[in-house]
């Protein structure tokens, strides 16, 4: 980036012009459009005349959009005359505009792919583009995503609570899609958590952004230059980010300490205990053992009940591990791949290596399949 | 997010289950009618933003394969009867299993002779996606 200004800046004050447009009078759906409209033109014009007010600079340029684009619509007198320019909000309203956006971005009403896209663009201030090549789609698909997410709350008030747990899902989502393009959505799943978490002052959504940064600071250990996947177990610890694991134990802490605790927390506790461990031996799989259980009474998840097993075959050893994984609905992605690994603590290799095999053809990334069937190689090599 | 690959076979499906009539034997309405409901079904997945891209293959091609004498490449073809052979295919990018399932579903009642729905076999196969974050 040559560019004199900084992008996050800009991006950082999307929602709150969108909301700026809504006050006036603009409905959602149109103020999101011409808010889009002056950000491409800021992301153009900027480098090289930098505004001294960008916030002030944006509402000016996508106010002009939406008026003009009301007027070439059909220049009824009725829809002009609810147009009145209104004094910009209070910094009160503008923390409760944004939370409003994300709210909006996030409606039930959503399925999430279109929540997703939406809150992208709105919240995180990303352009049409940039979204679709995030998710490796052409752009014009990207739009009507966006166009029809927008057509799906049309006529949502603005100012009524929404549902936080919603929002947060929507993040978590954006977290775990690792695609393409020059926009690391880790990263800008971070940022928006880290905005959420400052207007919603809640513990779970600080649970949300703990975990996030505890499995970011491990990053740069999970896969090797070629992109093969490193299992956790065999991790350089000395790559684990610090800063990020102690910012996200600090937010867990305070979090727990507030006794209201969410699945978000609670996986980041467990998340937490291994960013602890000097070494995966070291790790204190008798307390991750205790966090499941109380995330499974919590979710009843089968997926946590997976993982669960997996932990008790570290802590208790890898027959109590099979014991456990009994208890686990065969048909889950990763059972076999669970399955297998128990199988080769517990001595028995040739079973192993034929269920490494046949999780390989259950893996749903390319990196996951080509570890499953290297672990498969590696016992029949043994053999 | 998941993206799914739609694939359609020449041949090489099941027989008996589907209105199969080689598209020649259509009456010339029946072909319009047939590609007007595929033309439908392309501007609905893009107006749904779920569309990534489609693509129709001619059937004339070959396999190829190199040798242990490095004699340059050994084709096989043209393709024998008993082949699949892949028509060509959509790349969606949807919710889920469920929603790729029921679009194909839908292709499959593209109408073909005598205007009755074709109920072809679409083969439906999802992409690779990205790791999960968890190890």
């Amino acid at each position: 980036m040559t560019a004199a200004f900084d992008e996050a800046v800009l991006r950082g004050v999307v929602p709150q012009v969108i909301a700026v447009l809504v006050r006036r009078g603009a409905d959602f759906a149109a103020a999101e459009d011409a808010v889009q409209d002056a950000l491409v033109e800021a992301l153009r014009s900027w480098p090289d005349d930098p505004p001294r007010d960008p916030k002030g600079w944006l509402v000016t340029v996508a106010w002009r959009r939406f008026v003009d684009a009301v007027r070439s619509e059909t220049a009824r007198q009725r829809r002009e005359s609810a147009v009145e320019v209104e004094p910009d909000p209070g910094p009160a309203a503008q923390r409760d505009d944004t939370l409003q956006v994300f709210f909006l971005c996030a409606h039930p009403a959503l399925t999430p792919t279109s929540a997703v896209a939406l809150t992208l663009r709105a919240v995180g201030g990303l352009t049409t583009r940039q979204v679709a090549e995030a998710f490796l789609v052409p752009e014009a698909t990207m739009a009507q995503r966006i166009s029809r997410a927008k057509r799906t709350i049309a006529g949502e008030p603005f100012d009524r609570p929404g549902d936080l747990a919603t929002v947060r899902r929507v993040l978590y989502l954006v977290f775990n899609e690792g695609y393409g393009g020059d926009v690391d959505l880790a990263a800008e799943a971070i940022r928006l958590a880290r905005e959420l978490a400052a207007l919603a002052r809640d513990p779970e959504t600080d649970g949300l952004l703990a975990l996030m940064l505890l499995h970011h600071a491990r990053r740069a250990a999970r896969t090797r230059a070629d992109g093969t996947l490193v299992p956790l177990a065999e991790q350089d610890r000395s790559l684990w980010d610090t800063d990020a694991v102690a910012e996200g134990v600090r937010l867990l802490q305070a979090a727990l300490a507030r006794e209201r605790r969410g699945e978000y927390q609670l996986q980041a506790a467990i998340a937490a205990l291994h960013a602890d461990a000097a070494s995966a031996p070291e790790t204190d799989w008798v307390q991750v053992v205790q966090w499941y259980d109380e995330l499974l009474a919590l979710t009843g998840s089968p997926v946590v009940r997976l993982n669960r097993a997996v932990a008790v075959g570290e802590a208790d050893g890898a027959r109590s591990g099979l014991a456990a994984l009994a208890e686990v609905d065969p048909a889950l992605p990763r059972h076999r791949a669970a399955a297998a690994y128990l199988h080769e603590r517990n001595g028995d290799l040739a079973l192993a290596a034929r269920l490494y095999a046949e999780a390989a053809d259950l893996a749903t990334s390319q990196p996951e399949r080509v570890h499953l069937i290297r672990q498969a190689a590696r016992l029949n090599g043994a053999g | 997010m998941p993206k799914y690959l739609i694939l359609k076979h020449y041949r090489g499906v099941p027989a008996g289950t589907v209105n199969d009539h080689p598209m020649e034997e259509w009456t010339p309405e029946e072909v319009d009618a047939h590609m007007a409901f595929m033309d439908a079904f392309g501007k609905r997945l893009e107006a749904d933003g779920e569309f990534v891209d489609a693509q129709a293959l001619a059937p004339q091609g070959t396999f190829v394969r190199a040798n242990d004498e490095g004699t340059g490449p050994v084709t096989d073809g043209p393709f024998a009867e008993t082949k699949d052979l892949i028509a060509g295919w959509y790349v969606v990018d949807v919710d889920g299993w469920d929603r790729a399932v029921a679009l194909a579903s839908e292709l499959s009642l593209a109408p073909g002779k005598g205007g009755r729905p074709i109920h072809e076999w679409l083969e439906v196969r999802p992409f690779y996606g990205a790791p999960c974050h968890e190890d």
